[in-house]
């Protein structure tokens, strides 16, 4: 049964941990994304990677205990689990690039439906594009899940038979998570796994993705 | 007698770095940026300079304050826009500072390539983007690559943890990054530590830079 209101961030992110294995080495990208590490149940055994080089990335550092040596990826003070590893640059995104990255987790401007992914610059004239390890970890990870709100403010879909914004991957992103569907990205098309407080007509009616 | 040097100030470690340099300066974010050296080469007055780092600057210190200085023709880096870039914004919309954006781990990759003797290599990252247009491809076993080139720097301007007397470094945390890269990719390779020990002092198993890529060593 889904539920009748759409997902708040929270239980979005509660959603996408509960879909990474146990053991699962897992990069969360930085944003909304970094929110899916508070929703990881304790003994999974899942290990986070942040891509300024290290494994096994604990929670965010408390108050008065940052070090400004020990951040992550969003330039945060986090702290190191037992078993933590630091490794510099090249490896990091080696391991990205070399397929040994189970689940990425990252922000869309839009995903079409061939997963075509866009997530690092809008095309705007006047904005100052920053890519950062997006495109590595797009192309790299095995799995790559997306997290979004499924329509815009404007109202348009970011779910799109083609993306119209600079692209970060081709054909790379496998599971969207949104507000109001969870959709699957398959050789045969678009597939809604679950609703939330749509219906599939309603939601069928709205996206272009759907109707081919 | 190691052939690294060692020096107790900043700026005499950075006295012949020329106009119009190549400067890779290790650091993600504030973490591992060898301020001390960057503040050095700004009184020292080199401009006209290439900047290699992940970032173009945070705040108003290490990169930030060069850009700030007017010494970068040209920033090479994967992340510029950050809510604390407002050096590098303004200078970028007033069309004072050029950028070459380039995907994060192939910053890393070009620079290793360039320290390991490759010649160019084809990489995954960003095939059908705009950040590969214009470059060749390869299909290879069915996937379509990128040809990179290296990234090498004339000066390596890198923050480790400790040094020994021999001039080998170790790091700390997360303040690693890109500062064994950078010091492989360097012809000068500067280091500020927060300590140098005697021979002997490090463990040989837990060296990350070995002493071969380190020209000069600055205790701050």
């Amino acid at each position: 049964m889904s539920p009748s209101r759409p997902l708040t961030k929270q239980k979005m992110a509660a959603l996408v941990a509960r879909d990474i294995p146990d053991g699962a080495f897992v990069n969360l990208g930085i944003g909304q994304p970094t929110s899916v590490a508070d929703h990881l149940a304790p003994g999974t055994g899942v290990v986070l990677h942040t891509e300024n080089g290290m494994l096994n990335m604990g929670p965010a550092a408390a108050v008065g205990e940052e070090d400004p040596d020990l951040t992550n990826a969003g330039k945060q003070p986090v702290t190191e689990l037992p078993g933590a590893s630091y490794f510099h640059h090249a490896d990091s995104f080696a391991m990205m690039r070399g397929g040994h990255l189970d689940v990425c987790v990252l922000g869309a401007f839009q995903v079409s439906a061939t997963g075509d992914l866009a997530n690092w610059h809008t095309g705007a004239p006047d904005a100052i594009p920053a890519v950062g390890g997006a495109m590595d970890l797009a192309i790299g990870a095995r799995s790559v899940f997306v997290m979004m709100t499924l329509f815009a403010k404007d109202g348009s879909p970011k779910l799109v038979p083609e993306c119209t914004y600079p692209l970060t991957g081709v054909g790379c992103v496998d599971v969207v998570y949104t507000d109001l569907a969870t959709f699957d990205l398959t050789p045969d098309g678009v597939v809604v796994r679950e609703t939330f407080g749509i219906t599939p007509a309603e939601l069928a009616g709205r996206l272009d993705v759907l109707r081919s | 007698m190691s052939r690294t040097r060692f020096f107790d100030e900043a700026g005499a470690a950075v006295a012949d770095v020329a106009d119009g340099s190549t400067v890779l300066v290790g650091g993600f974010g504030m973490a591992g940026m060898p301020v001390a050296l960057i503040d050095a080469l700004i009184d020292q007055g080199a401009t006209d300079l290439t900047v290699v780092s992940n970032n173009a600057g945070n705040g108003d210190t290490g990169v930030a304050a060069l850009l700030a200085e007017g010494r970068v023709r040209k920033m090479v880096c994967s992340f510029p826009r950050q809510h604390d870039s407002w050096v590098f914004d303004g200078l970028y919309r007033e069309g004072k500072v050029e950028l070459e954006l380039v995907p994060q781990g192939n910053l890393a990759e070009r620079m290793r390539a360039a320290g390991a003797g490759i010649g160019a290599f084809f990489c995954p990252t960003g095939v059908g983007t705009p950040l590969a247009e214009g470059k060749e491809t390869r299909e290879i076993d069915g996937r379509t690559y990128v040809l990179e080139h290296p990234i090498r720097g004339d000066v390596a301007l890198i923050g480790a943890h400790r040094a020994d007397r021999m001039g080998n470094l170790v790091y700390r945390k997360t303040a690693r990054n890109f500062g064994p890269v950078m010091a492989t990719a360097a012809t000068t390779v500067v280091a500020q530590v927060g300590e140098v020990v005697e021979v002997g002092g490090l463990d040989p198993e837990a060296v990350v830079t070995p002493s071969i890529y380190v020209d000069r060593v600055v205790t701050v």
